[in-house]
């Protein structure tokens, strides 16, 4: 312990030590009266400190002892989750403000579960991963229960939190597994006692135990069952942020697991991963049909989406990691946009999350359908908005590593996934008169609507030098 | 058989009974107290094992402080325990089945554990027995594992935010005392004398 070791972690604590003061100065002052203040400065803080990760660059240090270890591939996923937290709170402010649920603990919450992403994704021992790990999920929890009057928004709470911990338990059963095995809890010892291309079956347990776990976290089949729930229930601007940052830090964090510890054996977590993703393709494609809740739909959305980027992570290749990640990246973007049109889905001033809400949209509001409709067609996969490009690429990748079979099932559930997004554009363009919705949006929510659309069609031109920097992450972490 | 192991049998019995009868007795508040006895028996165990501090640490935080709340939150909840068993019994047999599947696989797994070489090594006493306990968790949670150390302060943070703003309700509707307001109070604004008359009342 040196004042190296604080150096490195230096982002962490800095925003740590940031969530204190910000809690400190709230309960001081003014309590919730300060919320917005605060909710500003966060994302203030967030955003500045993110953009300096990216900006500062390095090499990769480990510190305390290689628990925490700050790398390539660490800091381009810290950068993603910082300024996408960073979005996702700005354009809540105005709806938390009109529900009468901005407390100052929001966003002191919100920098607290952004720090645990970002001990999560600098994990470099079990021990590290499940603080993090839990760091997080604890404040998420909180905050999915902020509405705590609503009974839907503390059920919503109270199941994330119940099969959290389930999820907790079995993640800790199998890191529990690897250090009977090893006898070490550190990434860089276990991946030494890895025979080449031979698992033990306990030690095979253990890894299936902790993927089991992370699953859970990124909302993966057959750990989905929270997600639609707890997306309902949680108020809009929690759900939003669900969908984004740590759906990113959890992934990053499973890539940092069977990458830093198992990297020996590609092909026993490359099944694994392979059975998840197909299973959420295929669920979160089929099940989202019947939805009529916007909100649910996004739950199953985010399922099928999380599978293609397994897809690209089953492929065990710095190819496939640097997929992932941009996979990651363009579906952040696309969530956020598409989340700042649900946060201002008002009719008379009344929240609807109802998708029939949206019909005729384009008369009444033809700037907003149009944003909403290259997001969705980017959210399906249409060529040649974004979206098509990041599962493009996870799919390359899951062919080059042989796993044809894998991406033939996943063309045919993204084609059965493009219904549901497709309707709501039918909806919105050719559907039956109803009230329309109220036209108001928040500057904040309509410049992220629309600078988010736009990136879905200007990123199919270039990509903004993204490829290059999720390359350079991803042989950080796959060497 | 020494002493030694006679302990270790007495308080490993104990412990396994103890810990069955939590979970099958009827009266919860029972269940409470054979939980007591499980921290009871787990703490002989650590001294078995020579970790007297953890022992100590078992029997004043969980018998002194964590049962004793137990205790309390289920003797003045109000939860009708007939009710959940019924619920459980309806869902008894799919949770036994997958029960039994898990621990058959798991068997299994065991069955064929092999350790990697060396890891019995990189498990056994981290400390040389010189070290005293007390001294050889500090080096560890303060000095090795600061980083966790200080990572789990943040969590507890967290759940201490989290009770309090999904619990803290500010109520209008009741009367608080305020104590400056108290202090100033004038006995010429606040009192008045009467003087009442013999016989006559107010």
């Amino acid at each position: 312990m040196t004042s190296t070791d604080f150096s490195i972690i230096l982002p962490e604590f800095l925003l740590a030590a940031f969530a204190m003061a910000a809690l400190l100065g709230g309960v001081w002052t003014g309590k919730d009266k300060v919320a917005m203040p605060i909710l500003w400065i966060s994302t203030a803080v967030m955003l500045v400190l993110g953009l300096t990760i990216g900006v500062a660059g390095g090499g990769a240090d480990s510190a305390f002892g290689g628990l925490f270890i700050a790398d390539g591939f660490a800091r381009f996923a810290k950068v993603i989750i910082l300024v996408s937290a960073a979005a996702v709170l700005a354009m809540s402010a105005d709806y938390l403000n009109r529900r009468g649920l901005l407390r100052f603990e929001f966003p002191v919450l919100i920098v607290l579960a952004v720090t645990g992403m970002m001990m999560m994704v600098s994990a470099n021992d079990l021990m590290s991963l499940y603080i993090g790990l839990e760091l997080q999920s604890l404040a998420l929890y909180v905050v999915a229960a902020l509405r705590r009057d609503s009974a839907r928004s503390s059920e919503a709470g109270l199941k994330y939190f119940v099969l959290g911990s389930l999820s907790s338990g079995l993640l800790l059963y199998g890191a529990s597994l690897v250090y009977g095995f090893a006898g070490t809890t550190s990434f860089a010892a276990i991946i030494t006692v890895v025979d080449q291309g031979h698992l033990p079956i306990g030690l095979l347990f253990g890894l299936v135990f902790l993927l089991a776990g992370l699953a859970f976290k990124v909302s993966a089949v057959p750990f989905h069952m929270w997600t639609p729930d707890v997306y309902e229930g949680s108020p809009t601007p929690v759900t939003a942020f669900f969908a984004t940052a740590p759906k990113l830090a959890a992934m990053a964090l499973i890539a940092r697991v069977v990458h830093d510890a198992f990297g020996q054996v590609p092909g026993e977590w490359g099944q694994v991963l392979a059975a998840l993703a197909l299973a959420s393709m295929y669920l979160g494609a089929i099940a989202g049909i019947g939805q009529t809740n916007i909100k649910r739909l996004m739950a199953y959305s985010s399922i099928a989406h999380m599978g293609f980027a397994l897809l690209g992570l089953m492929a065990g290749t710095a190819i496939g990691v640097q997929s992932m990640l941009v996979y990651m990246t363009i579906y952040i973007v696309m969530n956020v946009g598409t989340f700042a049109f649900i946060l201002a889905m008002e009719r008379d001033g009344a929240p609807v999350t109802e998708i029939s809400a949206l019909n005729m949209l384009s008369k009444t509001d033809p700037l907003k359908a149009l944003a909403l409709m290259v997001l969705l067609f980017s959210l399906a996969g249409v060529p040649p908005m974004l979206g098509f490009w990041a599962k493009f690429a996870v799919l390359r990748a899951a062919v080059d590593a042989g796993y044809v079979w894998v991406a033939v099932g996943a063309v045919i559930a993204s084609v059965i996934g493009a219904f549901y997004y497709l309707r709501i554009v039918y909806y919105m363009y050719f559907g039956t008169e109803t009230d329309p919705l109220d036209r108001r949006m928040p500057f904040v929510q309509l410049a992220m609507l629309v600078a988010s659309a736009v990136i879905m069609v200007a990123g199919s031109i270039s990509l903004f030098g993204l490829e290059g920097a999720a390359m350079a992450a991803a042989t950080a972490l796959v060497n | 058989m020494t002493v030694f192991v006679f302990a270790f049998y007495l308080f490993a019995v104990v412990a396994v009974v103890a810990g069955l009868m939590v979970v099958l007795s009827k009266n919860p508040v029972h269940s409470v107290l054979w939980l007591i006895l499980t921290f009871l028996t787990a703490a002989g165990l650590f001294v078995l094992m020579g970790a007297e501090f953890v022992a100590m640490l078992l029997i004043i935080v969980y018998v002194g402080a964590v049962a004793v709340l137990f205790l309390f939150v289920v003797m003045m909840l109000d939860v009708d325990f007939a009710a959940l068993r019924g619920q459980m019994a309806r869902y008894a047999p799919v949770g036994g089945l997958i029960a039994v599947v898990m621990l058959a696989e798991l068997a299994t797994g065991f069955m064929a554990w092999q350790s990697a070489e060396g890891a019995a090594a990189l498990r056994a006493v981290p400390m040389s027995s010189e070290v005293e306990n007390s001294r050889a968790l500090g080096m560890i949670l303060y000095d090795k594992y600061l980083y966790l150390f200080q990572g789990a302060g943040l969590v507890l943070l967290v759940a201490m935010i989290g009770a309090i703003l999904l619990t803290l309700r500010h109520r209008t509707d009741v009367k608080r005392q305020n104590v400056i307001e108290q202090m100033h109070r004038d006995p010429a604004k606040a009192l008045e004398m009467i003087d009442v008359k013999p016989g006559q009342g107010l």
